[in-house]
């Protein structure tokens, strides 16, 4: 039996304004089927954007949303899961929106391990605001801010997730939604800081000047970009040089949350536990 | 009326008051001189539940505190001017999406960094416009120990009444100062709470942003079957994306007149020795303190002056300012900046001969500095 995407879409706000092809769609979609497997009632769900393309995200979705301002999706993500630990908190962002402009609370977020998911749909450039370069756009392509190419190193999401303490961090594009939906519901299902990381395609922004003018092709660039992590960690330095692992890169379910640790404090401050010192943390530093 | 005496500072009188007025949840980050604002609610939230954090910058203390809005709590950020700065895009954002928390600015010497420790009241005119764009801010100014306390009080209340962010000034003298405050009882406090107004109907009945051209949204809590959607953008009854024409012009104009068109219910001033006063003083926050000092001198040597003192500094008192300065030709405003409520009162009074005694060196202005100036007129 086909999906019923009715029940999750507002479809009063259909059809999206994302452009014909452009993959976010598809994430959207693969996001639905997620928590629809997941069986979590609609009202238990708030799913938070920022600006870009992606910031029109949580409009179409049947929860409880916020459009917040630029890069600031975990930073008001946290406010709500703290003031209600129990509730599915989803923050959705673009590269620029998740790495550049909002960098600090990603890796904050990250640090603190609080239990959401940020899905960061990476589509290496400024999409909404035609062409600029973001901190993921590949070195040596055309964007209307470096029309002479841009110099800029990127950043990898999932390594500076990594680094920044994420206790899962996963990779994947949208050219299979089954095996992102897969993934969604691990993130989701995840306590902790989740990072999924999807990669999709902006041929009219990215593209247009970079040999990829249509969806076709700029998916193509991405498939021949990434590789199965379990192939990519056989593989020497140099044939990683140009590539990224998708799957599951991270996942560590020992790793103490925030809201269990800050339930923790609670507990001490009512004077029902001591205070917590260094002896409580294994790894301390 | 029973009272408390308690001894404490005005930050931490204004921690202590938000928890008493029902607040749940804390976002700041440090900064001089309300760090104690932090410190002292960081220790009282997770007592009673709520929850305080210091987030990894200023911004985003104000964005987990506007969340934690939206989820439903009663929420209040700290900072100095500085940080006013940086929090500003996402004042307008509680402005535009109608977002009730309370924001604590204990002010230091501008601009940029400053005077850190040092006093000033140059964040007036920050506090009346911080974010881009129409809007009317609703700002309050502690003029005394104990209205650290019952000012964040009422701002709690009045952020719920108009449903967006509300302004308490403190400035560096008044948070670090300490001392006995008589407080009203934990009792009063809590039998004054107004909580922000609930949709009780069926979902599908349900538009948040549906009401009365003077009036504020009915935002319930997430999380209760009341799905919408929250955006800094323009946005119809159910607060998604528009660019329609009069829906657009409404929802601006709203934010506006549901201030303007209830200003009673905002306006707070003191007068001091006004009944037979000769010659007026307008000061506020710590400043109203020297100026008191000063009118009781300068009544000794038969000078009649008194105080006007606004509590609320925006909107302005300015109809009673108005009603003054009809009547009292020497005016004087005093205050730790270089005019900037001064500029109000030439506004209000629609007079440009009002006298200003300024002072921008992070130095408070003494009681004999007032007293010579008024000497002078």
């Amino acid at each position: 039996m086909a999906f019923n995407y009715d029940k999750y879409l507002r479809l009063e706000k259909m059809p999206t304004l994302w452009c014909w092809g452009c993959g976010d769609g598809v994430i959207l979609k693969a996001f639905v089927r997620a928590i629809e497997k997941m069986g979590i009632n609609q009202n238990d769900v708030c799913v938070v954007s920022g600006i870009g393309c992606s910031g029109r995200f949580s409009s179409y979705v049947d929860f409880n949303t916020i459009h917040t301002t630029h890069g600031r999706t975990v930073a008001y993500a946290t406010g709500v899961k703290l003031a209600r630990p129990d509730k599915l908190v989803i923050c959705v962002a673009g590269d620029g929106d998740a790495l550049a402009i909002g960098g600090n609370h990603t890796i904050h977020g990250c640090r603190r391990n609080i239990d959401m998911t940020m899905i960061i749909i990476n589509n290496f450039i400024y999409g909404l605001t035609n062409s600029q370069t973001s901190p993921t756009t590949p070195k040596g392509m055309w964007t209307v801010s470096q029309k002479a190419g841009n110099i800029d190193p990127t950043f990898d999401t999932c390594d500076l997730a990594i680094a920044s303490g994420a206790s899962f961090v996963a990779r994947e594009s949208m050219l299979d939604p089954k095996k992102l939906e897969k993934a969604l519901i691990k993130a989701m299902e995840h306590k902790g800081f989740s990072m999924m990381e999807v990669l999709s395609n902006c041929h009219i922004n990215l593209g247009r000047k970079n040999k990829m003018v249509s969806a076709m092709e700029n998916l193509e660039w991405i498939d021949s970009i990434t590789v199965p992590k379990k192939k990519y960690d056989a593989m020497t330095p140099e044939e990683q040089l140009n590539l990224l692992p998708t799957g599951i890169i991270k996942q560590d379910t020992e790793a103490d949350e925030y809201c269990d640790m800050y339930a923790e404090i609670q507990k001490a401050q009512q004077g029902l536990r001591k205070p917590i010192s260094q002896d409580d943390f294994a790894k301390k530093i | 009326m029973a009272t408390r005496e308690v001894i404490s500072t005005g930050n931490q009188l204004a921690a202590i008051a938000a928890v008493d007025a029902g607040c749940k949840f804390f976002g700041g980050y440090p900064i001089t001189p309300s760090s104690e604002v932090m410190h002292e609610i960081s220790d009282l939230l997770p007592k009673i539940g709520g929850t305080a954090i210091q987030m990894e910058d200023e911004i985003a203390g104000i964005c987990a505190t506007i969340g934690a809005a939206m989820a439903g709590d009663r929420a209040l950020t700290a900072t100095s001017g500085p940080g006013v700065s940086l929090k500003a895009e996402n004042l307008g954002l509680a402005q535009m999406a109608e977002v009730p928390l309370v924001l604590v600015n204990v002010m230091r010497g501008g601009p940029s960094t400053g005077l850190p420790t040092r006093v000033s009241q140059g964040d007036i005119l920050q506090s009346k416009n911080p974010s881009h764009g129409d809007y009317k801010s609703i700002t309050l100014c502690a003029g005394s120990l104990a209205e650290c306390y019952t000012e964040t009080v009422r701002a709690f209340n009045l952020a719920d009444r108009f449903m967006q962010p509300v302004i308490v000034l403190l400035d560096e003298t008044i948070g670090h100062m300490h001392g006995k405050a008589d407080l009203p009882t934990i009792e009063e406090v809590q039998a004054g709470i107004v909580p922000r107004k609930k949709f009780e109907g069926p979902a599908e009945e349900y538009f948040p942003y549906e009401c009365g051209p003077t009036e504020p949204a009915v935002l319930n809590p997430m999380f209760e079957g009341y799905r919408y959607h929250f955006t800094g953008l323009h946005h119809d009854k159910n607060g998604f994306p528009t660019e329609e024409i009069e829906t657009c012009r409404k929802l601006i104009q709203r934010l506006e007149d549901k201030v303007a068109m209830h200003e009673d219910e905002v306006e707070s001033y003191e007068e001091f020795m006004m009944d037979d006063a000769e010659i007026m003083i307008v000061a506020y926050g710590s400043v109203s303190l020297a100026a008191k000092e000063s009118i009781r001198h300068l009544r000794k040597d038969g000078i009649k002056a008194g105080l006007f003192r606004p509590i609320t500094i925006w909107p302005s008192p300015a109809e009673k300012i108005k009603e003054y300065t009809d009547k009292i030709e020497k005016v004087l405003v005093v205050e730790l900046n270089i005019g900037q409520f001064h500029s109000e009162v030439q506004r209000a009074a629609s007079r440009l001969d009002i006298e200003g005694l300024f002072k921008v060196n992070g130095r408070p202005i003494s009681p004999y500095e007032i007293v010579n100036k008024v000497k002078e007129l």
